[in-house]
């Protein structure tokens, strides 16, 4: 349902076909559309006016610089601002206190804490080579102690052994205690989720606050959260005086609007999302990349780093030179299922890219997902070695041989021949271009990186 | 509406309402500074449409529901009251035919209920809060830890289970979720109970694999009772935003989707993005979670929703 906002702005100044400075009333045009696209991707209204404020003050009188059009320029704009607002470059843990460290983990219920804390930790102990604790207060949710101690087991980071009758407040205290004896560098705390009306429970994590002097108070916050994520954010921070947030959920399809409203009101640093259920999946925040999310031009950053980490440098190479030789077989075509399917698989991979919403609506009612990848590697799988080579002995009777070893049906395998031919040809006609050629005419299906 | 209520209800309608009432306050009062001042124009009905926005509406609703409001009365002298009144009004005819219980069909032993939701919206507790309401109707209800993947969620639901006072199928965590709803179901039908309620691991609706997972689930229960799930529950967190309509959406592809919870509703968030969902998909609300006492689950009435949002007094 939401559309890009390059495409929105495209629309609007199609209309307009000017060029030279952007005057008053094709920023104004333009911002409404900002408007919307903002408040589409939940962040919070008195923001968004702040921001739409700020953008115009910039933008009216700016030149379009000759290459881009005026929507690109605006984009550009807008994206910079965005970028600046939720705060320049990625902020680190803070550990600069004398051990144990003391982290305080907050936030509502069901926002991610418990997970986020074995997260950091594990990021803590296995990056930065710290001694981590990691403790629960929570006495309220049923098995949440629980649940810590079983995600340390997991991670390989201690718990504070679980006491059945125990406060949050003695809790906390006798964390530290064991920190301070046993030499730990870091101790994670993290708490029940409450919310940031109710005065009974915002008092007890003052208290707990007061009593161990944290060197970071970390606010967990879900990037799904719509309008609310202002008033939580202050709230939170005025009890409790944050020290940063943490955004949750990253790897969903919100847009994420909420961290540029947790960062306008409270002035505090976004300082790692979540983005996956392993352990592992804790990143350091990128301003830059939410921005685009939040406009809804995807992540084009993240993609070329995804694929870069992903894509093996020598199988490249080979495949490159086999190309130049017109020999891409079946084989090669299976190790690029595998590497697409690494990469998150089709959805994952076309979230990150700007404007293809529409793509993505039809490609999910053709149904091309995760498991079309699963079967068309099982269909080459069910392959000789020597039709994986050549093609053209596929004849009737070997398709109907290897549908059924596939557990597929003829069509499926057409369709996989099909695509290799359109592959093959696709790659010929790049071979002969060579890397320049490439360059120039860009990946197909891909904007050249920069046009925003 | 608190008049009609039977008296046990009034708890719920205090809590619900001060927790609305708190979220609502600044909405009311943002009413109240637009209209005492001046006429409904332009002015005050972008500044209506805004106050709409921060509620959740989304843009497209707040929009609409403003131009209604604009058609009928634009340019005349308004009180805040009734324009707080009409907006309530036009806000509570949406959601009406949206505000229908979750009821045990007689005929199904057991009637199956899937629980789905994105991780954190409170999937468990609603759960356990349900079985206890079931509980108390005099109901023989049985629990599936199908979420065999989050830490100690199994030692949750046990917990939940032993509150309401029903059984509670496990295995070891890390176990096949569909395999386990297959036999909690077999279990279920063995001792003919009312009602089995299938917990689910939460999961973010735009991973394909795990959503071939729950899928899966499906697949195992509909092996053994072919009209199972009888229902499948969608819980969503009221803090969440546009990002709602995904969520309803892909699962309601996925698990067709019977109908929604919203949990959470004790907070500052207000919801509407349930405005929209009922406009856009119909879905039925069955019920709202206002605490996380077990009985902090209660019917979602639309009038009182819309209402409480617009911050008026029963």
């Amino acid at each position: 349902m939401f559309e890009s906002l390059t495409n929105r702005l495209g629309e609007v100044f199609d209309r307009l076909k000017r060029r030279g400075a952007l005057s008053e009333a094709d920023v104004a045009a333009a911002l409404r559309e900002v408007r919307i696209a903002l408040l589409e991707a939940d962040v919070a209204l008195p923001v968004v006016k702040d921001f739409i404020a700020r953008v115009g003050e910039r933008a009216v009188g700016a030149e379009v610089v000759r290459s881009v059009t005026p929507a690109q320029m605006v984009v550009k704009i807008v994206h910079d601002e965005l970028t600046a607002m939720l705060g320049g470059d990625s902020a680190g843990i803070d550990l600069a206190a004398a051990p144990p460290a003391t982290i305080l983990m907050v936030g509502l219920q069901g926002s991610g804490k418990t997970t986020t804390t074995a997260k950091l930790g594990l990021r803590l102990a296995r990056n930065d080579k710290k001694k981590v604790l990691m403790a629960s207060l929570d006495v309220r949710r049923p098995a949440a102690q629980e649940q810590l101690r079983v995600l340390g087991e997991q991670a390989g980071v201690a718990t504070l052994p679980v006491s059945a009758i125990e406060q949050p407040l003695a809790i906390a205290k006798r964390a530290l205690e064991t920190g301070r004896l046993e030499g730990y560098d870091v101790v994670l705390l993290d708490t029940a989720g409450r919310l940031h009306i109710d005065d009974e429970m915002m008092a007890e994590a003052a208290a707990v606050r007061d009593a161990t002097d944290p060197v970071e108070v970390l606010l967990v916050a879900d990037a799904l959260t719509g309008q609310d994520a202002v008033t939580l954010a202050k709230a939170f921070d005025e009890r409790l005086r944050l020290t940063g947030i943490v955004l949750t959920r990253v790897d969903g399809d919100a847009r994420g609007g909420a961290a540029l409203s947790m960062r306008a009101v409270t002035g505090r640093p976004i300082k790692l999302i979540g983005v996956g259920e392993k352990l592992d999946a804790l990143e350091p925040f990128h301003p830059g990349r939410i921005a685009s999310r939040i406009l809804g031009m995807g992540d084009v950053v993240s993609l070329v780093e995804k694929a870069a980490e992903t894509i093996d440098r020598d199988d490249a190479e080979k495949l490159a030179r086999k190309i130049r030789k017109g020999g891409f077989d079946f084989d090669d075509l299976a190790g690029q299922i595998r590497q697409m399917r690494r990469m998150g698989g089709v959805e994952g991979l076309l979230g990150m890219l700007p404007g293809v919403a529409k793509v993505r609506k039809q490609l999910a009612e053709a149904n091309v997902d995760e498991r079309m990848l699963v079967r068309q590697e099982a269909i080459i799988g069910s392959m000789t070695r020597v039709e994986r080579r050549n093609a053209r002995l596929l004849n009737g009777s070997r398709k109907r041989r290897i549908a059924a070893g596939a557990g597929a049906t003829v069509q499926d395998v057409n369709r996989l021949i099909k695509q290799y031919k359109a592959v093959n040809n696709m790659m010929k006609r790049a071979g002969k271009l060579g890397k320049k050629g490439l360059m120039r005419h860009g990946l197909p299906g891909m904007p050249p990186v920069g046009s925003f | 509406m608190a008049a009609e209520a039977p008296p046990q209800q009034t708890g719920w309608l205090v809590r619900l309402k001060a927790g609305l009432g708190r979220s609502s306050s600044r909405l009311a009062d943002g009413i109240g500074a637009i209209l005492t001042k001046r006429r409904l124009d332009d002015d005050a009905l972008e500044a209506l449409e805004e106050l709409l926005i921060t509620a959740d509406l989304g843009v497209q609703p707040a929009a609409e529901l403003t131009q209604a409001l604009a058609k009928e009365r634009f340019d005349k002298q308004v009180s805040p009251d009734a324009v707080r009144a009409a907006l309530a009004g036009t806000i509570a005819a949406i959601l009406e035919p949206v505000a229908r219980p979750l009821a045990l069909d007689a005929a199904h032993r057991p009637h199956v209920v899937l629980v789905v939701g994105v991780n954190g919206t409170g999937k468990t507790t609603t759960i356990g809060k349900l079985a206890k309401a079931w509980r108390d109707q005099g109901k023989s209800v049985m629990l599936a830890a199908c979420d065999t993947f989050r830490a100690a969620a199994i030692e949750q639901l046990e917990a939940w289970g032993e509150r309401a006072g029903c059984p509670v199928i496990t295995r070891a965590p890390g176990a096949d979720a569909a395999g386990l709803a297959f036999d909690a179901l077999r279990e279920a039908q063995a001792r003919a109970a009312d009602a089995l309620i299938v917990d689910t691991a939460g999961r973010l609706h735009n991973k394909a694999e795990l959503m071939a997972e729950l899928e899966k689930i499906r697949r195992a229960l509909n092996k053994i009772d072919p009209g199972a799930p009888h229902d499948c529950v969608l819980v969503l967190d009221a803090t969440v935003g546009q990002n709602a309509h995904a969520q309803v959406e892909t699962f309601g592809r996925m698990v067709d989707v019977t109908g929604l919870v919203v949990t959470k509703l004790d907070g500052t968030a207000r919801g509407g993005v349930l405005v929209a969902l009922a406009q856009r998909f119909g879905l039925p609300v069955f019920a709202v979670g206002v605490g996380e006492g077990v009985d902090d689950l209660r019917p979602f009435e639309a009038r009182a929703f819309a209402r409480a949002l617009m911050g008026l007094e029963g």
